[in-house]
């Protein structure tokens, strides 16, 4: 039995809306994406949807209590909540520069969480 | 009194853009002055991703793209008065500013840039009825105290409004153990963009109400719920279908107020759809020497616009510093039926920094496809199919030099509809 499901593709503001063909999880047709980004995503986004997740870790510093972090790639999104239960425990003393390692292979996804901007005191 | 050629009024990512660039054309004696306590504005606060797509060609979050620019500007000898509040700003451009360690600072300067960006539209605006209890934010105060200050401002939240903030700050507060109850949008149609409704509330399957408003506001010392109803097609509420939701915070993301209260002392013309100046090809507004750029001309919904425009308006006060020449407004730019507005304001061809220029405007309301055409008194200009568009995505058309030399009078743009929506 085929399965239609639409995706709104993100990786661009154009937002192109594909269409997904599916038949027990494997995909028989895409249709309505402008790119091979788009096509990518679409694939992944029907199997098994990614995200970089943002958030912030505590900060020692004089003036700022938090630090905000991000993954350095995309992380399945089943592990946002463990990885964000992993961040709750990690605290930072500055200096810091952007793209420090803050927490490395975060909920055993791999990848290492990273500081978005410089602290100096 | 100081003397300096450029003065930009503002910090964030468009005073930093414009510092970079005047610094790049050879203009010297270049000061920001900004009132925050550091360099990078609102996307200090903007610690997501989805920044810097079309200027640096990779995915960054708030933070690291206003990075780049504060690194970059360690080695270019721009001064950077920070702590510093503008109060005053005279048409000769004598700048009038406040901080604690000075007092008082007069400055003159030879050209200015505006870039002091907007402000939230609070619940003053909305005529909400209730009481007044603590616990009603707009949605950039409870991204500043989550982000920022490190407070969560409540546990269980419903969102007025599906601007951009309000989407991205639903998916902040899930992220954080808040439960996000909805997000109520009084038009039929999101006023953020598809990915952060896609990412922020789809994946946390937090619903979106369309056509839905907030009627009243109950608690007297926190917020205890709100009575939100469903609006007709003259968007007033309907009371039948009116729902009693249990919250302790509302959020509120209604729009954004370019904030000019500087700009209206130089006696700039203003446009009464961008609540901005007008301004021609080179970002100056009729106030010769003095220049605009970013949300405080117009809100933007990609930071990277703002960089672009800022860096144009760089440009073009580095023209004038160079060339000492007017305001000149040239060939005047329209926005006819199916948009909202269209900058420039007008184009002065002699002046134009480039063999191309943009075009930046907003439809009225989602078409799927429409034609666009771009009309002068001797004939058709060009004309261009666009499709899935929404007032919340800025459109950006390009205009070759000769193109626009053909135009006579004017350049109008509008908006044509083809077809229905579904």
């Amino acid at each position: 039995m085929s399965d239609k499901r639409n995706v709104t593709c993100i990786i661009c503001p154009v937002g192109c809306r594909i269409e997904v063909e599916l038949e027990n999880e494997d995909i028989l047709n895409l249709s309505g994406y402008r790119c091979k980004r788009g096509l990518q995503y679409a694939k992944d986004e029907v199997t098994s949807p990614k995200r970089i997740l943002t958030t912030t870790v505590r900060l020692k510093a004089r003036s700022a209590h938090v630090l905000p972090v991000r993954t350095r790639a995309p992380i399945p999104r089943s592990c946002m909540k463990d990885a964000m239960k992993e961040l709750k425990s990690v605290f930072v003393c500055p200096p810091v520069k952007m793209g420090d390692v803050v927490l490395k292979d975060v909920a055993g996804t791999g990848v290492d969480v990273i500081a978005s901007r410089s602290w100096t005191e | 009194m100081l003397c300096k050629d450029l003065v930009i009024i503002g910090g964030g990512p468009a005073g930093l853009a414009a510092a970079l660039e005047a610094a790049e054309q050879g203009v010297k004696d270049v000061m920001i002055v900004e009132r925050d306590s550091g360099l990078g504005g609102i996307l200090q606060q903007c610690i997501h991703n989805g920044f810097g797509l079309h200027v640096f060609k990779e995915e960054l979050t708030g933070p690291e793209y206003a990075q780049k620019f504060i690194d970059k500007l360690e080695n270019t000898g721009v001064e950077v008065l920070l702590d510093t509040m503008v109060i005053e700003i005279t048409p000769d451009k004598r700048i009038f500013a406040v901080n604690s360690r000075i007092g008082v600072l007069e400055i003159q300067s030879k050209a200015v840039i505006l870039a002091m960006g907007c402000r939230e539209r609070t619940r003053g605006a909305l005529n909400i009825p209730g009481f007044r209890p603590a616990g009603i934010f707009t949605a950039g105060t409870a991204q500043r105290y989550v982000n920022i200050e490190g407070y969560m401002p409540g546990k269980e939240i419903v969102i007025l409004g599906s601007g951009d903030i309000g989407l991205i700050m639903a998916r902040r507060f899930t992220l954080e153990g808040a439960k996000v109850k909805c997000v109520l949008e009084i038009m039929p149609y999101s006023n953020g963009l598809t990915r952060n409704v896609v990412q922020c509330l789809e994946d946390y399957g937090i619903p979106l109400r369309l056509s839905h408003t907030v009627i009243d506001i109950h608690g007297k010392k926190r917020v205890e719920g709100v009575t939100v109803a469903k609006v007709d097609e003259n968007l007033k509420p309907i009371l039948s279908t009116a729902e009693f939701i249990p919250c302790d915070t509302l959020l509120l993301s209604v729009g954004l107020i370019p904030e000019n209260e500087l700009t209206k002392m130089t006696g700039a013309d203003f446009d009464a759809s961008t609540q901005g100046p007008m301004v021609n090809q080179r970002m100056e507004t009729s106030c010769e020497g003095i220049f605009a750029c970013g949300n405080v001309l117009h809100v933007h919904d990609l930071v990277d616009f703002v960089t672009m425009e800022a860096r144009l308006a760089a440009r073009g006060a580095a023209q004038y510093l160079k060339e000492k020449d007017g305001s000149c407004r040239g060939t005047k730019v329209i926005a006819g039926e199916g948009l909202r507005y269209v900058l420039p304001h007008a184009v002065c061809v002699e002046k134009m920094l480039d063999e191309k220029l943009n075009f930046f405007m907003r439809s009225t309301r989602p078409m799927n496809k429409a034609k666009l055409v771009i009309e002068s008194e001797n004939g058709i200009v060009k004309t261009k199919m666009l499709s899935y568009l929404k007032p919340s995505e800025m459109i950006n058309i390009e205009l070759k030099k000769s193109e626009i030399e053909k135009a006579e009078g004017h350049l109008k743009f509008i908006l044509q509809e083809e077809g229905v929506l579904q």
